[in-house]
């Protein structure tokens, strides 16, 4: 297996569906002869030519729509946001249109477009650039939402999303696309949406985390090793469908969860988590649910500000050790 | 911060208690989990853990005095800290500084002190819980988790005391609870003739309080319990009286007491041991009403009277079914014992699925014995003496004994207790059938 980082895996996906499916092509601001705004893209218009590979005008609404027009006419779009800041924009196109034209149309059409992008917190790039907007996405039926922490992840899930018949959120975190990791060179590896990995087995309490939570979970799991306290971290990868039972069997075996997440916590992914393990697990609980979410504020600007707005590794053991009653 | 210490609840029927003894001294180092104290609640004498660390600051319920559940008893903090605040605000009105300032002054110290005092607010806005050291209310504080784990194992919350934040009773606590009882009795389960198996499936150590299944009470059922209640009290009892001829028995105790005289084996562990194995053949003695259904349990807890120097407890012999005569005489003798010096924990005494009692060493012939609900019956043993009994028309002298159960009729009926007692009498007097 090969090395690469998360942009280069993602670039490995698109390239792969791009030569597997004639229906498959690309459209976005700056995809095609800047190479991406964070080169995601690279070398794609050179391969497939200006009719596979198309720069967009900056209008999110309008080539969102455009996406969901030609995805309904048989073709399978994927829409590239620079940042998912800017899906904004187009929420009238993939919440009102893509999510329930099959259901509106009694079946008739369905919609096989991916919307993706980077989201998530950025390197200070303040308020409207910096945000999680998974729980938007994931409130909607008939909306997928895919969050990748590895590259392998990254590329895998990409692949099965292009090839889903419904249209499927995919939202990279603007941080990671430089992590490195092992990703399988198989051009057939996917990875199924709406099963959830286990990135590290443990017995005393369960971390779930997402994206850019993922190697931060990783590291306070490592320190809470250390005090004595055996972690397991569960990564949904697909917040809609939720993964809910490997979550839960988890949960039976630690009886105490927390739930690290980017996103501001007031209506977020997490409360869904936590209402979910409440609702099917109550009897295996020892302990309040615990998160640790961003904080309750538009992202700051100001460097020291934005440390202390996003999840920490010291935040994260400590509410291990709260809810395992170790303090 | 510092954080109060409060009069727990040890006992089901605990109201108040008293310090025995403090077993840690003003200024002295406490960690959670730790002894603190000895209280006396109505029952036994318990000992009670810390549910913070660090320095036992100020005892304000001094040993020999009592206090209501929930009181302040004592204040754990930094051995630096000002609890005066803590002090006075529970203590009464008269207990605050007398020197008061101008009347502008209380008000503002009032804000400042409200200000130190208030939740430090999370990265997430949400304000952080409020550390209470223990229910004050008396409600049972207890996790999702601990409060499955107990009802599985037939423990009663009410006995122990949470490890967790504001006394929280946690999977930890009812871990230990059951390492306890586990400790306490060790028995080795046996099968065949009228020893029942432990329940399969549901991991039952024969330590805990027995399994039951609940069935809901008939119409003819909650029509009996409806009209015998409104004539005789709550629990309508009648009593069944039958005479055993316990020569065998006798013969058995004596044989086996001089095979391994350290044994001490006694007539009443033998009635112990018969009427486990009757109500194994008669479930519905075994049984208790609850109002809307009638529920039977799968093991025989035998309740024990024992008098002591203030009145009657009753330990339990937890699946005596289950358990040889020599391990009931071991864990009666050792309950007693402990009874005497007010030693039980409140699961030892509690929640019997029937009750024996015996007067027979006071000389009583013959006596009725108050059910201790919600059980189903209870046994009152009279003494066995010699007398003139008619055996193949010829009067011969045999070794008598009268038993007289008292029945709750809403879930015993005449037939039923008869049949038990058919059942005991026979066992009793030809105590072989116990190895078969």
């Amino acid at each position: 297996m090969a090395v690469i980082t998360m942009r280069e895996a993602l670039n490995q996906a698109l390239r792969e569906e791009l030569l597997r499916d004639e229906n498959v092509f690309l459209m976005g601001e700056e995809v095609a002869a800047y190479q991406g705004a964070y080169k995601v893209t690279k070398g794609l218009l050179d391969e497939f030519g200006d009719k596979r590979v198309i720069d967009t005008p900056i209008t999110e609404l309008g080539f969102a729509g455009l996406g969901v027009g030609a995805a309904m006419a048989g073709l399978r779009p994927i829409v590239e946001f620079m940042t998912f800041n800017f899906s904004i924009l187009a929420t009238d196109q993939i919440i009102n249109s893509a999510a329930k034209m099959l259901y509106m149309s009694g079946g008739q059409f369905k919609v096989p477009i991916v919307f993706r992008g980077p989201g998530g917190s950025a390197f200070q790039v303040s308020s409207q650039h910096s945000q999680a907007l998974e729980s938007w996405f994931a409130y909607f039926p008939g909306l997928k939402v895919v969050m990748p922490s590895t590259p392998a992840d990254a590329k895998g899930l990409l692949k099965s999303s292009i090839r889903d018949d419904d249209p499927v959120v995919f939202i990279e975190q603007e941080r990671m696309y430089g992590n490195k990791g092992e990703v399988p060179d198989d051009k057939d590896f996917t990875i199924p949406l709406g099963v959830a990995d286990i990135k590290r087995e443990g017995h005393d309490a369960t971390i779930v985390a997402r994206s850019l939570m993922v190697p931060v979970a990783l590291k306070a799991a490592d320190e809470l090793e250390k005090q004595g306290v055996s972690c397991e971290v569960i990564d949904p990868r697909t917040i809609r469908p939720l993964d809910i039972n490997t979550i839960l069997n988890s949960v039976r075996k630690t009886n105490r969860v927390v739930i690290a997440e980017e996103s501001h916590p007031f209506c977020g992914v997490g409360a869904e988590i936590s209402a979910e393990i409440t609702e099917r697990a109550f009897d295996y609980l020892d302990a309040p649910i615990k998160r640790v979410s961003g904080a309750d504020v538009p992202m700051p600007y100001a460097k020291n500000l934005e440390d202390l707005a996003i999840p920490t590794v010291n935040q994260i053991v400590a509410a291990v050790r709260e809810v395992s009653y170790l303090d | 911060m510092a954080t109060q210490v409060f009069m727990p609840k040890l006992s089901p029927t605990m109201e108040e208690g008293q310090i025995s003894r403090w077993l840690k001294k003003e200024g002295d180092k406490v960690a959670m989990g730790e002894p603190l104290a000895e209280i006396d609640t109505d029952k036994a004498t318990m000992e009670m853990q810390a549910l913070s660390s660090g320095v036992l600051r100020k005892i304000v319920i001094n040993e020999g005095e009592s206090a209501p559940l929930g009181a302040m008893i004592a204040v754990i903090g930094e051995p630096d800290e000002d609890i005066s605040q803590m002090l006075s605000s529970t203590g009464s009105q008269a207990a605050k500084p007398a020197a008061q300032p101008a009347p502008q002054a209380p008000a503002q110290t009032e804000t400042a002190s409200t200000e130190k005092v208030k939740p430090r607010a999370d990265g997430n806005g949400r304000e952080a819980p409020t550390a209470v050291s223990a229910p004050a209310s008396g409600r049972l504080i207890v996790s999702p988790l601990a409060a499955r784990m107990a009802a599985e194992a037939g423990i009663d919350l009410r006995g122990l005391s949470g490890t967790g934040p504001g006394g929280r009773i946690i999977k930890r606590d009812i871990e230990a609870a059951l390492e306890h009882t586990q400790q306490a009795t060790t028995p080795a389960p046996r099968e065949g003739g009228y020893q029942l198996r432990a329940v399969e499936g549901t991991g039952i150590k024969s330590g805990a309080a027995s399994p039951y299944r609940d069935e809901p009470a008939s119409e003819i059922r909650r029509t009996i319990a409806k009209r015998l209640v409104t004539s005789l009290g709550p629990v309508p009892h009648f009593f069944l009286t039958i005479e055993i001829e316990m020569d065998r028995a006798v013969e058995m105790r004596k044989n086996i007491n001089t095979l391994d005289p350290d044994l001490k084996i006694s007539i009443n562990d033998i009635i112990i041991k018969v009427a486990a194995a009757a109500l194994m053949k008669h479930p519905q003695v075994n049984a208790s009403y609850q109002d809307r259904s009638v529920r039977f349990y799968s093991q025989a807890d035998i309740g024990v009277a024992v008098a002591i120097e203030e009145g009657l407890i009753t330990p339990v012999v937890r699946a005596a079914n289950q358990k040889s005569l020599s391990e009931i005489a071991a864990e009666v003798r050792e309950l007693a014992e402990r009874a005497r010096n007010r030693k039980l924990r409140p699961e030892e005494y509690t929640g019997a699925t029937f009750s024996i009692s015996n007067l027979g060493m006071f000389g009583i012939d013959e006596f009725t014995a108050v059910i201790n609900p919600p059980e189903g019956a209870i046994l009152a043993v009279g003494a066995v003496s010699p007398k003139p009994v008619v055996r193949d028309e010829q009067v011969v002298v045999r070794q008598m004994m009268r038993v007289t159960m008292s029945c709750d009729h809403r879930v015993i009926d005449g037939a039923t207790g008869a049949k038990f007692l058919q059942t005991f009498k026979k066992l009793l007097e030809n105590p072989l059938y116990l190895i078969v």
